[in-house]
């Protein structure tokens, strides 16, 4: 009997084991693939390289003559980082009023931000576009940050609510038989106690804004203004001769931000995904 | 005065959050559905043309039908795949296996980093005419089956697409493991007393008592997978296919106002979009009060 069932486990592992690596595959085969010399990677399904280069990297950094990749990373973690900046300092404040003062409104503005959660951007897009356009900041990165520090991404609003309903009111109130009022509150109890939602919050913003591509498209026209994803996309223009090598290298490079803050956040990050799909 | 200020303290935290939302949604939303009645070009002033532009989508476009077609066979299509993968690995994983943190990490890896244009170069890759879909077809003997460019052919164009969301099914996985944690020991212990197959207890217990949050998940991969954009145009090189076969949504909007710039024309398929995806949402809540196994 006790057999039995261990070899049903073992049989079950091998077969998740299996799904994994088909699963990640793909992703092993580019990576490994960018260190191929170009003539090979076709004919080779193997993820290690036979003959190692590192020629695609050079190609494709310089690739596009002038503007090299330097500039689009720069681009590409100003334009994140600041957005990370934004959404910590005004999702916060906004939570902190929905999760624990009490204000006339307050239910209809929390629906109306639950709303705008749902809500698809494409609603907005086109008087969006005409506003920064007369304010001549297409071309500039405000219009991809400025909506940061106006608490735009309703979704931290929301996951931080939760967390801040979530911390016991009697430290609340023992801080204001401190001394503390509203204000005061917020920086010397709140904030502190929410800091795993702020780290989620500050991750996962600085994932999607990394690897976002719609708002950079609309916003984002002069190469020297370019991100990453931006220039990942002019290799598959019709006009370019396409390069794999370069491509995948490029390609492989662009994701370096996001693993390495996944080897490091592991843990937030997951529990980051599972309580934003619970909570629900 | 402090006590007036406490009273007010509210209002103070919400102001970003005032002004985004009037600068940045309402006031824009409300233009937007002005611009719908007008053509308009960005340089020169919008021109009111009254229904003329929801007429043409109704009446002669071809492009809105093809475009919500895929968008639509794209959505109904991958969502529940992807969640009953997510749901039936997750259910496998429960049970407990050797490196189980490792395994749930490398399902994770697809969701983390689906949406980005690497992805969708890669995807490119593996199923053009000289991909490695096709390299590793005519190695196993299905020499004729690896003469067609997946991407590319009309037919199975958006199937490609569809793969890229299944693929990643992490996130939800991630979402019902630990739903399943969520599920007290003693209601699976009873039901086993009374003799329930494991298959039974998943079936009659586990899953009425997880409807809540299948249901709020479905509803937000709807959503999301309703607005996928860069893998369409990344696969697509932007044109959205051969005969509209990767014309999705979003890229036709797109396209129209930026491309195009018919702006007062892509205003009214942003609105049509907006309805349907609302549609939707609201469907799906209120299934949800009816359905739903609240405990």
């Amino acid at each position: 009997m006790k057999k039995h069932k261990k070899i049903r486990r073992n049989i079950r592992f091998i077969i998740i084991l299996g799904i994994a690596l088909i699963i990640l595959y793909p992703l092993f085969w580019m990576i490994g693939s960018s260190f191929k010399p170009e003539s090979t990677i076709f004919k080779d399904l193997g993820i290690i390289p036979k003959q190692f280069t590192l020629e695609n990297y050079n190609k494709g950094w310089y690739s596009s003559g002038m503007v090299t990749f330097t500039t689009y990373f720069k681009n590409s973690f100003t334009i994140s980082i600041f957005s990370v900046i934004g959404n910590i300092m005004t999702c916060s404040l906004a939570a902190y009023a929905f999760g624990r003062l009490e204000f006339k409104g307050k239910k209809i503005f929390f629906n109306i931000m639950l709303v705008t959660m749902m809500l698809p951007q494409h609603a907005i897009l086109v008087p969006q576009f005409t506003y920064f356009y007369q304010l001549g900041w297409v071309n500039t990165f405000i219009p991809l940050i400025l909506p940061k520090f106006l608490a735009a991404d309703a979704f931290f609003i929301y996951l931080m609510t939760q967390f801040i309903r979530g911390i016991p009111r009697e430290l609340d109130e023992a801080a204001i038989m401190d001394g503390c009022n509203r204000y005061s509150l917020f920086f010397h109890i709140i904030i502190p106690l929410c800091s795993p939602a702020l780290v989620t919050t500050a991750i996962f913003t600085f994932m999607w804004s990394w690897n976002d591509f719609f708002t950079q498209i609309i916003y984002l026209r002069e190469s020297l203004m370019y991100t990453v994803t931006l220039a990942l996309r002019t290799f598959v223009d019709p006009a370019s001769i396409s390069n794999y090598g370069a491509m995948f290298a490029m390609s492989t490079i662009s994701i370096i931000p996001i693993l390495i803050i996944f080897v490091f956040f592991q843990k937030q990050l997951i529990e980051g995904v599972a309580m934003s799909g619970i909570k629900g | 005065m402090n006590r007036k200020l406490n009273r007010y303290a509210g209002y103070v935290f919400l102001l970003p959050w005032f002004v985004g939302f009037f600068l940045l949604t309402l006031i824009p939303m409300i233009i937007s559905l002005y611009y719908s009645f007008t053509n308009f070009n960005l340089l020169s002033e919008p021109k009111f043309v009254g229904l003329k532009n929801y007429i043409q989508i109704f009446t002669s476009d071809q492009h809105f039908i093809n475009a919500l077609t895929v968008t639509i066979k794209y959505v109904f299509i991958s969502v529940p795949l992807q969640l009953l993968g997510s749901l039936i690995l997750a259910f496998i994983l429960n049970k407990g296996l050797p490196g189980l943190s490792l395994l749930r990490a490398a399902f994770y890896i697809p969701s983390l980093l689906g949406g980005s244009v690497a992805i969708s170069i890669l995807w490119r890759q593996i199923f053009g005419l000289e991909g490695i879909l096709n390299k590793a077809l005519s190695a196993i003997g299905f020499v004729d089956l690896a003469q067609i460019s997946w991407m590319s052919n009309p037919d199975t164009a958006v199937w490609t697409l569809i793969i890229l969301r299944v693929w990643q099914f992490g996130s939800p996985m991630i979402i019902f493991l630990a739903a399943i944690k969520q599920i007290p020991d003693s209601v699976i212990e009873a039901s086993a007393i009374d003799g329930a197959s494991r298959f039974k207890q998943i079936i009659k217990i586990m899953i009425p008592l997880m409807s809540p949050i299948l249901l709020f998940n479905f509803v937000m991969q709807i959503i999301s997978a309703f607005k996928v954009f860069t893998e369409a145009y990344i696969i697509s090189g932007g044109k959205g296919g051969i005969m509209d076969s990767l014309l999705f949504y979003t890229l036709y909007i797109y396209n129209e106002g930026f491309g195009n710039m018919r702006m007062g024309y892509a205003s009214a398929l942003s609105w049509i979009f907006v309805l349907i995806v609302g549609i939707f949402t609201s469907l799906a809540f209120k299934l949800s009060s009816r359905y739903i196994h609240y405990n």
